[in-house]
């Protein structure tokens, strides 16, 4: 099961992309998700409203997987790897 | 050279979701203008607006509506029901080749909501960060862009901005590229929502807005002699151009000609309209459609409702058509849809079209006392049928910025 960072992140993509969340897999890249890089653009700013946080380019330039979000989430929110 | 057809349009603005509805109000005179209820009037000394009811976005697009700042969908709705009216809901081919197939859209504020609100979140609420979606949506081409994705139009596509002409110029130039053999095809028209709390305020600055006095749905009363200025309203209307005969072998409807288009300036003052640009974009309009003064039945007027538009706008009229002047009729349908901004010569257009089908003048509604400086036949608060052959479209924006179209009557 994944934790609640993934939970989190997997519902903020659902709910951009109007995507059901349980079709969205922890291990899915936006590329089979169909999300593009304005799309992704998108998703980023809604973390940063959510965790009230500044994600700077060359982060978000590597979140292109649903497991690249949560990992550099993770970093950015310094957060231990494992919860 | 072969006549240039409109085989599809559609029209949305206070008057209702389609162009029925835009008809049936218009002939019977009924204004769409009422109290401001999109935001919170406190302050405004104008408290009038033409704002579009009951229009269901998030029914329409979906999560494309996330990319689509108002205008865009007003432009987008529009563009949708004219392309399908056509008969190219389904695709431009085999009709057409899509690099020959164009959009080109007119508007005055382009994405104004979205810029209103992005930069109240951000001077008046000091966010930290705006939208990644700002920029698509305040762009001013985005109706064109949309609706060239929707069509697949890859031809010509761009939006051009002459403040209130912007539509007229749009649908003149769609005009001239079709005459020109530059495109088989060009969706054209304008579409503008600029009613903002921010907007409101800068045109109140100018003085020139209509107060309600108690009757918001009467406060545009253009050529009245007690008129009292403008009210703001948003809109769109978009229409697919081609020639008669690319209409024709499709079996698509022919429902009028754009005969000619006629464009100018004042090179006067910024605001303050003259006589003589007006004067002159009308008479090339009529020029190049090889119409004589006397086949002109039908003026839709500029007519805001303004002490000098109107009067300046009546004298213009009067020297274009000499002792034809007399016969005409003419009408401002602002008194019921509003000022729109760059979509108003879009909604006149339409506006227009509908006449020549229904051979009946749209009335200027609100119209309460003759004013000697507006005295020709401005069809006063009653519709009126009459034989319409040929009818201009008139457009004359801030900056003295003018466009006049030619529309003949088809069958």
């Amino acid at each position: 099961m994944s934790d609640q960072l993934t939970q989190d992140v997997i519902a903020i993509i659902a709910r951009e992309q109007r995507m059901a969340p349980e079709k969205i897999r922890p291990d899915a890249t936006f590329q089979e998700l169909k999300i593009d890089s304005l799309d992704g653009v998108n998703i980023v700013f809604a973390l940063e409203e959510k965790y009230n946080l500044t994600i700077p380019d060359e982060v978000a330039r590597e979140m292109t997987s649903v497991g690249q979000v949560v990992e550099a989430l993770r970093r950015q929110l310094g957060q231990a790897s494992a919860v | 050279m072969e006549p240039i057809v409109i085989s599809g349009y559609e029209v949305i603005s206070c008057l209702g979701l389609d162009r029925r509805a835009f008809w049936r109000r218009l002939a019977a005179g009924e204004s769409g203008l009422g109290p401001i209820t999109r935001f919170d009037p406190k302050g405004l000394a104008a408290n009038v607006a033409g704002e579009i009811a009951g229009f269901d976005a998030e029914a329409l697009f979906g999560k494309q509506l996330d990319l689509l700042d108002r205008f865009a969908q007003l432009a987008l709705y529009c563009a949708r029901r004219a392309l399908a009216e056509a008969g190219l809901s389904g695709g431009l081919q085999p009709w057409f080749r899509p690099e020959r197939v164009g959009v080109i859209t007119g508007t005055g504020l382009g994405g104004v909501e979205s810029e209103d609100r992005a930069f109240f979140q951000l001077y008046g609420q000091h966010a930290a960060r705006l939208h990644p979606f700002c920029i698509p949506r305040m762009m001013a081409n985005a109706a064109s862009a949309h609706i060239s994705m929707q069509s697949g139009a890859r031809g010509p596509c761009f939006t051009l901005s002459t403040a209130c002409a912007s539509a007229t110029h749009a649908i003149g130039e769609a005009w001239r590229y079709l005459r020109d053999d530059a495109a088989d095809l060009i969706i054209a028209g304008g579409a503008d929502a600029p009613l903002t709390y921010g907007v409101f305020k800068a045109w109140e600055g100018m003085r020139v807005l209509a107060p309600a006095n108690g009757a918001p749905q009467r406060a545009c009363r253009p050529f009245s002699g007690d008129r009292a200025g403008m009210a703001l309203a948003e809109g769109a209307a978009i229409f697919v151009l081609e020639r008669e005969s690319t209409a024709r072998r499709r079996g698509a409807p022919v429902l009028a000609e754009i005969a000619g288009y006629g464009a100018g300036a004042d090179a006067g003052h910024i605001t303050q309209p003259g006589r003589e640009g007006p004067l002159s974009a009308m008479r090339y309009a009529l020029h190049s459609a090889g119409l004589r003064p006397d086949e002109v039945d039908y003026i839709n007027a500029h007519g805001t409702g303004t002490r000098l538009n109107d009067a300046v706008e009546i004298a213009a009229i009067r020297e274009l058509l000499g002792e034809s002047a007399a016969a005409v009729s003419i009408s401002s349908t602002k008194s019921m849809h509003g000022h729109a901004m760059g979509a108003s010569g879009a909604l006149e257009l339409a506006a227009v079209v509908l006449a020549l089908e229904h051979q009946t003048v749209p009335p200027t509604a609100n119209f309460n006392l003759p004013d000697p400086a507006c005295n020709l036949d401005v069809t006063p608060n009653q519709a009126r049928p009459r034989r319409l052959r040929a009818a201009l479209s008139n457009s004359f924006a801030f900056g003295g910025l003018n466009a006049v179209l030619a529309v003949r009557a088809r069958s």
